[in-house]
């Protein structure tokens, strides 16, 4: 099994391909059909974000061990505007855009862990994990 | 860079419109498949109009709110839409997101949403038979 991958997103077209990949580890790794559509959608959201809000970007996908425990872990970078305040965009129905403001606290509810890192003008940074049970 | 479009196809059946989306679905195709559906209800007057999902295992928020958006502009032309065969982790993962799609009529398959559209039709004219 791949252990890690890289894919760099900068249109619509790798949104899909992204979350193609997560899904098919996430089946790899053993997860069952809706554990897989929530990392699936959860990588769809936040790889929009990234072609939304900073043009391109890139989503690693990988396969993670904490103690027993086997899951998978999404790393969406981008190095666009970057979030003033992130407490804001983590609220349900804000947005900047076309959005309705899903994309971030959507993802947190689809996923076990959630980190995000964001600086003005440097750019973001949002890891989520999802654990086989 | 690709900008291969996705076209897919709308069927007509009596007076209904029956889109089934096969395949995943991209954000310009998607924009694509609701502008088809839109102008396709104006040229053929359907009274009815069942997207079915039997074979899509992710709807994103993009998607979803798409959906919302047909089921909207459509009843704006007097078209009911019924989306079919939801599969269960679209649901789940829709609810999750904060999508409930409200306003949606939904049938468990596109011969039960055939049903709910010929019944909404029959109600519809039976309304508008004594004016």
């Amino acid at each position: 099994m791949i252990q890690e991958r890289t894919l760099l997103v900068r249109s619509d077209l790798d949104i899909v391909s992204a979350r193609v990949e997560g899904r098919d580890m996430a089946r790899a790794l053993g997860f069952g059909t809706i554990d897989q559509a929530r990392i699936a959608t959860a990588i769809s959201e936040l790889a929009r974000n990234i072609v939304l809000y900073a043009g391109e970007g890139t989503v690693t996908l990988r396969l993670i061990e904490r103690g027993t425990k086997k899951g998978i872990e999404v790393i969406c970078e981008d190095h666009g505007p970057g979030i003033e305040d992130v407490n804001l965009v983590m609220r349900d129905g804000y947005s900047t855009s076309r959005g309705l403001g899903m994309g971030l606290p959507g993802a947190r509810r689809l996923m076990d862990e959630f980190d995000i890192e964001s600086k003005a003008g440097v750019g973001t940074r949002v890891t989520v994990r999802k654990w086989l049970r | 860079m690709s900008t291969e479009l996705i076209r897919i196809p709308i069927l007509q059946i009596e007076d209904f419109l029956v889109a089934s989306i096969q395949v995943a679905l991209h954000d310009r195709s998607a924009v694509q498949f609701r502008d088809d559906l839109l102008q396709r209800i104006y040229e053929t007057k359907a009274k009815g109009l069942i997207i079915d999902l039997t074979a899509v295992d992710i709807v994103d928020s993009f998607i979803g709110r798409l959906i919302g958006d047909v089921a909207e502009m459509a009843a704006l032309m007097g078209t009911r839409v019924v989306v079919s065969g939801l599969q269960p982790a679209v649901a789940i993962t829709l609810t999750e997101l904060g999508l409930e799609l409200p306003g949606i009529i939904t049938a468990l398959n596109l011969e039960k949403g055939i049903a709910i559209l010929r019944r909404l039709v029959k109600e519809e004219d039976g309304e508008g038979g004594g004016l």
